[in-house]
């Protein structure tokens, strides 16, 4: 087990009544790639901003690489320039009266590096983002796409052991944010830094993390891998917030043994100990289809289907009561057609509907 | 737990908190903030209450009105004196009325002209649209009595006791009037007609952020031209007609020269015009009171008017720049604004400066033929017969003497109010939200609400002594700096914020990510991003400096003298030519020094005045 970098211990942030992180408590290791992943106003920026030292905590301590940086008890708080991270802003932030070389090598001036260093370390640099030859330009004579790898540039320049990333990847159009999301997994791999990424893009996280952090009002929901927080989501708020199509949550009763009556029908789930009022948690890929009448298989109406390539997306209805399914590949099915629906066992998460928590993953 | 580590961690709770504090005033803005608070209270707020504790406070020239008082005893005898008193009437009364009637109704007519005129400008079809804006901010550049100057030289009568015939009276032979010559109405035009630029300005700039689609919306749903005028634009530009407002009024309010020129000449006293009076013979219990009743008066206009229309509620933010779909067809209408508008930017722009050229070519005062052409005034040696014996400015040390100290004091002044305007605007913006910011905005808004000869006035009873450390600076050099810089710093530093506005907080941040410490991150980021807004304050304060009168023409002497007050010298001495000739040689110092300041860094006179307001 690798010792942690960031250690964040029961830090809150409030900004007048609101409260934006909420007696938080997390630790990363070294080399991860975590992504604090929520709606706007969970509170991610926030934290990121509270690690890099831009924001100061009410509460709590932060440790880097052993180094406290804040400390409410201790009345610490370095500036964000003493704790060895490094950031890029959601909106670039370079500096438009600097060259793309002065924006790059600014930091490396305040440490006072030779110049043939410095040089090195830009040609280093731009190399690593592909964007080698552009020292002299200015950032608005580049693309979006290229101030966001020079911004990333300029940070990997000073090599700093934290990197701390803003919804780099929000203003650039559809297209480059899968180019740069390969990219930026390659350079994390490259360089083994520990990094701390902040996105609402669920898609993002699953594509890059090595741990999400779910956040919701200022408190982590679930800390896990990507395949933990998508198939074993541990809160109601979570298994809704990840995957698309949206996962199908039902509302039912316990009726037995292993059994949960949901609107007309039953379905078979590992109950354990549970009774009472629960939610059902059914990815839409965990549903097979059948065109014909099956044992144990459930008669919907296709409501809508809605191919997109490489899979589709059937809306099926019974009476009121709605399931959206996915099929891989195109599917034979057409709306207003009959189908059966049967349900796996071993696929479906089990939630109290009181507590929205986790009762039994399938 | 024992006792031993108890004390400790009480100890080291101590420790943090000191920590923590001596963090907090270690922040850039916070430290800043709390330096602008101080400066604030030396130059506003304390300057304030010493005037008024000398208007309670027995001085040697009370001793022989009030026997039985000693130096030092406090006293009502000024105060009532000045408002209950035999002489209430003339020394207060009178003028305030006076005051208050000039403000009102060059306010007025500054409204009707700058906001027709933006209407014409941005709303319809008339043409010479650049011209028009150009002229229009002639006036800026011109000593805000120039008019009256120019007033005097056509309309002075020999209805007047003592006086000469003006250009009209000698080519037609008729005396005019009185209220045509001096007084009330001729002030309220020539100021009028000065002030209408910041309407003109203000209210096109408003005109020119309504998104037209509002108006379209107003269209679509029915409503009339008049409808749309008056409830969808009219309430748009309101903010912009209220800055304008308050602006203009206080301005006036404060204004020395015009009043000075076509008022006191037939006993028509201002506010501004008494407090000099009594300030000249030293009177300075009766002379403090007038000057807080003149503040009083100008701050509860303002404060009403803002209440009224509610002047931080800004409506800018909302739409954006439109685009102007059409404009309004003037059609039969149009040859008579043309004219309307010719007439009017003719007689503010052009025939003012054209008199007063003309006047300084005429060798004694009321004739205008060739026959009297001279250039005494301009080149001529001196001759005991004219002017008390001074040579023409062009050969006068002492005019070489006013305008280097006019644009020494002006460069100054507008150095270290650029200067203050961004660090105001840093500590503003970012500490906004935060308590302190509010209090460093508002003290820095309080200069404002002061008109400048009763600013003028605070300055003389602060700086007459040594205080607080600071030497006495009266008939000093720095105290006219001082002063210049205080009374300008509301609009430094509303220059200081929207340029610091426009730099993202985070290129700052990203500066601190990368281990920039303060200082660093001001000289190369923060400095060199703002730079345009400080030449656009610079250039606006040296063109208000330069051309200042109220402000100062109480804490001039011989020495300190500049071309403004030397203006006011020579019309009090009767050598009109003279003045003339030193207003014209000021206008042309304003343009060369706009024409360089301009060149630097694409800074310019219209943007400074846009962002000011």
């Amino acid at each position: 087990m690798p010792k942690p970098t960031i250690i964040i211990e029961n830090v809150t942030k409030t900004f007048g009544d609101v409260v934006a992180v909420d007696d938080l408590s997390l630790e990363i290791d070294s080399g991860q790639f975590i992504t604090l992943l929520g709606p706007s106003g969970c509170g991610k920026t926030t934290l990121l901003r509270c690690i890099s030292g831009l924001e100061e905590p009410d509460n709590g301590e932060i440790v880097i690489a052993d180094k406290i940086v804040f400390s409410r008890k201790k009345g610490i708080s370095l500036p964000p320039g003493q704790r060895d991270l490094g950031l890029v802003f959601q909106n670039y932030a370079l500096w438009p009266h600097m060259t793309v070389y002065k924006n790059i090598t600014f930091a490396l001036e305040i440490q006072k590096m030779s110049k043939e260093d410095m040089d090195q370390r830009v040609k280093e640099s731009l190399a690593q983002v592909q964007m080698d030859g552009y020292e002299e330009r200015y950032p608005r004579e580049m693309s979006g796409g290229q101030q966001q790898r020079i911004a990333l540039a300029r940070m990997l320049a000073y090599r700093p052991s934290v990197f701390l990333l803003d919804e780099p990847l929000s203003n650039l159009d559809a297209r480059l944010r899968i180019d740069m999301r390969t990219e930026l997994k390659r350079l994390h791999h490259d360089s083994k830094a520990t990094t701390v990424y902040v996105t609402h893009d669920q898609l993002e996280a699953m594509t890059m993390s090595t741990k999400i952090a779910v956040m919701k009002l200022g408190v982590v929901q679930q800390f896990d891998t990507p395949n933990q927080v998508y198939h074993y989501p541990s809160k109601l708020f979570v298994a809704d917030f990840i995957g698309n199509p949206k996962i199908n949550l039902l509302e039912g009763r316990v009726s037995g043994k292993d059994l949960v009556q949901v609107g007309k029908f039953h379905v078979p789930v590992n109950t354990k100990d549970a009774s009472g009022e629960v939610v059902l948690g059914i990815r839409p890929e965990d549903i097979e289809i059948s065109l014909e009448p099956v044992e144990h298989g459930e008669e919907f109406i296709a409501y809508s289907v809605l191919p997109s390539g490489a899979d589709t997306t059937i809306i099926a209805r019974q009476g009121e009561f709605e399931l959206s399914v996915k099929e891989i590949g195109v599917s034979s099915i057409e709306m207003d057609q009959k189908i059966w629906l049967c349900f796996r066992k071993d696929t479906i998460n089990l939630y109290d509907k009181q507590t929205e928590n986790l009762i039994n993953a399938g | 737990m024992s006792t031993y580590s108890l004390a400790e961690a009480q100890d080291s709770l101590w420790l943090a908190r000191l920590r923590r504090f001596f963090r907090w005033l270690t922040t850039p803005y916070v430290f800043l903030s709390l330096i602008m608070v101080v400066v604030m209270f030396y130059l506003v707020i304390i300057p304030l209450w010493s005037m008024f504790v000398t208007t309670i406070t027995v001085s040697e020239l009370d001793l022989r009105v009030i026997p039985e008082a000693s130096l030092g005893d406090m006293t009502s005898y000024h105060w009532r004196r000045m408002l209950i008193g035999q002489i209430a009437k003339i020394m207060t009364y009178e003028p305030l009325v006076n005051s208050l009637v000039i403000s009102l109704g060059a306010t007025f007519l500054a409204l009707i002209m700058g906001g027709g005129m933006a209407w014409l400008v941005v709303r319809t079809d008339i043409p010479g649209k650049e011209i028009i804006h150009m002229l229009a901010t002639v006036p800026y550049i011109m000593p805000s009595w120039t008019i009256s100057l120019a007033w005097k030289v056509i309309f002075k009568s020999t209805s007047v006791s003592g006086g000469v015939p003006g250009l009209l009276q000698f080519f037609t032979g008729i005396a005019p009037p009185i209220w045509l010559s001096n007084g009330a109405l001729p002030i309220i035009i020539a100021c009028g007609l000065h002030y209408y630029t910041f309407y003109f300005l203000f209210v096109s700039a408003a005109l020119l952020s309504i998104d037209s689609s509002l108006e379209e919306a107003g269209d679509l749903a029915g409503a009339s031209r008049g409808r749309i005028l008056r409830k969808i634009t009219f309430p748009l530009v309101l903010p912009a007609i209220a800055s304008g407002f308050i602006m203009t009024f206080s301005k006036t309010m404060g204004t020395f020269g015009g009043p000075n020129v076509l008022g006191v000449p037939v006993g028509y006293y201002t506010l501004s015009t008494m407090l000099r009076s009594n300030m000249g013979i030293g009177n300075y219990g009766d002379g403090f009171v007038t000057a807080i009743v003149l503040i009083l008066f100008s701050m509860t206009t303002v404060m009403i008017n803002q209440k009224l229309i509610g002047t931080r509620r800004s409506y800018e933010t909302i739409g954006g720049r439109g685009f102007m779909a059409q404009k309004m067809k003037l059609r039969g209408w149009r040859p008579v604004f043309i004219v309307l508008i010719v007439i009017v930017q003719f007689s503010i722009a052009i025939l003012p400066l054209a008199v007063l050229i003309y006047s300084t070519f005429m060798l004694r005062s009321g004739n205008y033929s060739l026959s009297n052409f001279t250039l005494h005034h301009w080149i001529g040696q001196s001759d005991l017969s004219i002017n008390q014996g001074d040579p023409g400015i062009l050969l006068n040390k002492a005019i070489y003497r006013a305008a280097w100290n006019s644009i020494r004091l002006s460069l100054w002044a507008s150095f270290i109010g650029g200067v203050i305007g961004v660090i105001l605007g840093y500590a503003i913006v970012k500490g906004r939200g935060t308590r302190l910011s509010k209090i460093v905005e508002q003290l820095a808004f309080i200069p404002y609400l002061i008109p400048g000869i009763a600013f003028g006035a605070v300055y003389i009873s602060m700086f007459t002594k040594s205080f607080f450390g600071l030497p006495p600076l009266y008939g000093t050099f720095a105290l006219l700096v001082v002063v210049s810089v205080a009374k300008h710093i509301p609009h430094s530093s509303r220059t200081g914020v929207s340029s610091m506005m426009q730099v993202g907080s985070e290129l700052e941040e990203a500066a601190a990510i990368s281990g920039a410490n303060a200082w660093q991150r001001f000289k190369r980021i923060i400095f060199p991003l703002t730079s345009p807004g400080f030449v656009s304050a610079f250039l606006l304060n040296f063109i208000t400096t330069m051309r200042e009168l109220s402000l100062i023409i109480l804490l001039v002497t011989p020495a300190t003298a500049v071309l403004s007050s030397m203006t006011m010298r020579y019309i009090e001495n009767g050598n009109e030519q003279q003045a003339n000739a030193v207003i014209i040689v000021l206008i042309v110092l304003v343009l060369i020094g706009n024409a360089i300041i301009s060149r630097f860094r694409g800074g310019s006179l219209k943007k400074g005045l846009e962002s000011s307001k």
